[in-house]
């Protein structure tokens, strides 16, 4: 029988605990325009047609600003974990 | 939907080629239980992300959406923007954890810290209930596009994709799934931009021809008047031979038939001021010897509903064509207060032994479609409120805890390629669903919408910019498809095969058998799919979408956040939630107003009044874990016990034959 153990993964993740506080950061700071986004829906629906910038209203900025945010903030993750990462590796190193 | 085009079938005939022969091509590789339910944990972050957003994007998000947005506005967006949020929560907090603690399936990450056998059973089920509720609008969906695709009945094309989907995973697994879903995610990103820039460069029109393909059809309006005998047009060619007046709640909405030159068809009237005005519509009418007639003549070939959907305004003027613009004053344009978009509505009733649907135009100021409004009625009452808040709490935390996304992370090396494949998949998702917005109010005011069944739009647009794009979007279509239910059905197989048989049961003794396993509980899951697929054809795609979302947030997710978050987190508890989260997401569904319309029954008369569970199930299935957790003795193993690497890990290696 293949009762082996699930994990297949060796060594010690010593970024473990910073990445995952860096995550739920991240994910309350999106979790909260999120919420605001979905809060002004409920809320005040009328608000979302309010013309922002260049003929455009606030329910189309607000929507397409969520997708990028949610790329920004990837990508700062990824940079910030990865840095993270390297400076263990180079302690491990020396 | 126009005959069915060679170049369309030859397009098809290509994609459907390439992706046979890819699995052919990387069947060596699945030999091993390793290569088979996770392509041996080798494939690049780069195509890993990609594939996620050929897994992800759906025919649910690719027809579905931009069908919804060009029949509702700024609404059907609201799901791009839900769905994409999800990948927040998937990248922040599930993406390096699954791949620490699993192997090949979801299962096996709840596995790494309890090692229970009730856990194992209750999220394998899990697993293959979200799954089959996931294939079921897929296979739905390829049944639709088939028809027109190439012209065979809707049964032959879940068959075909069931047996092309059952070719692909039984012969090279995850392999084979994951470069067929790099191509189509890839294609589907790229062509959806060429549509956007054609879309630019043609610019607005309030009499949108296809680009001199489709002359514009200008729906015709007389004045009538009110007599003891009903309403009366003015216009003496023409004569009124029946009226109906339809209640819906309050509302009363007159409808009167027109007879001209011996073709009879139904008009709506408007009434304002005293005075009358009757507006030509699009009807399809059975009559009581079950015959189909459209517009007042026979259904035929070259007798179909008008494609609908134009502007009769844009920013105040009318008869404009504006030329090619920059995107955002595509979308400010449509979106003007002084723009006007005729939308079209549907009504149905029986009448003198006849079925009668009538689409009629519904003019509403351009700033009405570029906000929220249109379908969900946030201006309501406090319960549409909460369904709507329900349902994109469910879009936020159903992504992450889906079975077929999950299994991805265990294609790549390491952590950090699990990382980096998200964020690569969050651009490539993310760019594709602002892109949605564009492709669905394109199709809603390029006269490419069919009131009758709006999940065409985007083929449909397509095919306004010629025979290829259509037949390119076309297969594209079809390949999303393959896609995500190869991407399902080996999730699934993983359930059966890896959790169910081997985990839980102990009935696989070496790796072949394994691989054999996966292989016969794909052909049983791709044949399930089938049969699914053949039951619910008419069923709303956009329900049982919803559904697996609902299941996955529920069930799922609260335990993939819990054992990470909680260490007082018990496999009783667990159970507990998967239960609870399953049974209440599904109970309220199957009583929800939108079950009781599947049923044929009134929907106001639905015990719940709620459609989008997820806002109680979620929280239920919380309280769940916590508190049974609470009561039960802890056996989650210490976290330092489970060793684990940022670097790159060597993949399990092939089982020797």
């Amino acid at each position: 029988m293949l009762h082996e153990p699930a994990n297949v993964v060796t060594g010690v993740d010593e970024a473990a605990a910073y990445k995952r506080r860096l995550g739920l950061w991240m994910l309350a700071v999106y979790s909260v325009l999120y919420l605001v986004f979905i809060i002004i829906n409920v809320s005040v629906p009328k608000t979302m047609g309010v013309m922002v910038v260049a003929g455009l209203n606030l329910a189309i900025i607000y929507g397409f600003a969520l997708i990028a945010i949610a790329f920004i903030l990837a990508i700062i993750y990824n940079w910030l974990c990865t840095r993270h990462e390297k400076s263990f590796e180079t302690e491990g190193k020396a | 939907m126009g005959e069915i085009k060679p170049l369309a079938i030859v397009l098809f005939l290509v994609i459907v080629g390439l992706m046979l022969g890819i699995s052919f091509y990387t069947a060596r590789r699945a030999r091993s239980a390793s290569g088979y339910y996770a392509a041996g944990g080798r494939i690049h972050w780069g195509v890993n992300g990609i594939a996620f957003a050929g897994d992800y994007l759906s025919a649910a998000s690719f027809l579905g959406i931009c069908g919804m947005i060009a029949t509702a506005g700024y609404d059907g967006f609201l799901y791009s923007i839900g769905y994409l949020a999800g990948w927040v929560v998937a990248l922040f907090v599930v993406a390096e954890p699954m791949r620490r603690l699993g192997r090949y399936t979801f299962t096996d990450a709840l596995d790494a810290k309890f090692n229970k056998r009730g856990l194992k059973l209750m999220a394998a089920l899990a697993t293959l209930i979200v799954s089959i509720f996931y294939l079921i609008p897929q296979m739905v969906g390829a049944g639709v596009l088939i028809e027109p695709l190439l012209g065979l009945p809707y049964w032959a094309g879940v068959v075909l994709v069931g047996a092309i989907v059952i070719t692909i995973v039984a012969t090279a697994g995850m392999t084979s799934t994951t470069y067929v879903q790099f191509i189509k995610g890839a294609l589907l990103i790229v062509f959806t931009l060429v549509i956007t820039v054609a879309l630019c460069v043609r610019g607005l029109s309030t009499t949108p021809d296809q680009g001199g393909r489709v002359p514009f059809y200008e729906y015709k309006t007389i004045t009538a008047t009110q007599t003891a005998e009903g309403i009366e047009p003015q216009d003496p060619s023409y004569k009124a031979v029946d009226q109906y007046d339809l209640k819906v709640k309050d509302k009363v909405t007159t409808f009167v038939k027109l007879e001209k030159d011996g073709i009879a068809t139904w008009w709506k009237a408007d009434i304002k001021d005293g005075t009358i005005t009757l507006h030509e519509t699009q009807e399809v009418v059975i009559k009581a010897d079950g015959t189909k007639w459209i517009n007042g003549a026979p259904a035929s070939k070259d007798n179909k509903l008008r494609l609908t959907g134009n502007l009769s305004k844009i920013a105040g003027e009318e008869d404009v064509k504006t030329g090619a613009l920059n995107p955002f004053r595509f979308l400010a344009l449509i979106g003007d207060p002084d723009s006007t978009v005729n939308l079209w509505k549907k009504a149905g009733f029986t009448h003198a032994g006849e079925s009668v649907t009538i689409y009629y135009e519904h003019p509403v100021p351009g700033d009405t479609v570029t906000r929220p409004g249109q379908m969900f009625k946030l201006e309501g009452s406090a319960l549409d409120r909460i369904d709507f808040f329900s349902l994109m709490l469910a879009l936020f935390f159903g992504t992450a805890a889906l079975p077929h996304i999950l299994i991805r992370y265990y294609t790549v090396p390491s952590q950090r390629a699990a990382r980096k494949s998200t964020v690569v998949a969050i651009a490539a998702i993310g760019f594709f669903y602002i892109l949605t917005l564009f492709l669905g109010l394109g199709a809603m005011v390029n006269a490419t919408v069919n009131p009758a069944d709006n999940n065409m739009s985007a083929p449909l647009l397509a095919q306004s910019f010629g025979t290829f794009l259509f037949a390119m979007i076309s297969a594209i279509a079809f390949a999303t498809v393959l896609g995500t239910v190869s991407g399902l059905i080996i999730a699934a197989s993983g359930a059966v095969a890896h959790d169910l048989m081997d985990r839980f049961g102990g009935l696989i003794k070496n790796e072949r058998q394994k691989v054999i396993a996966g292989r016969v509980a794909a052909f049983s899951v791709g044949g399930v799919a089938i049969l699914l697929g053949i039951a619910f054809h008419g069923v709303n795609v956009s329900f049982l979408v919803g559904l697996a979302f609902a299941v996955a947030a529920s069930a799922n997710l609260p335990c993939i956040l819990m054992m990470l978050f909680w260490k007082r987190t018990t496999s009783k508890g667990m159970i507990a939630s998967i239960i609870v989260g399953i049974v209440v997401s599904v109970g309220i569904i199957l009583l929800s107003p939108t079950a009781w319309e599947l049923y044929g029954l009134v929907p106001a008369d639905a015990p719940i009044p709620f459609k989008n569970p997820g806002i109680f199930s979620i929280p239920v299935s919380f309280i769940t874990i916590i508190l049974v957790s609470l009561l039960t003795k802890p056996d989650m193993v210490d976290e330092h016990k489970l060793p684990s690497s940022p670097k790159s890990v060597p993949a399990p290696a092939p089982a020797s034959e």
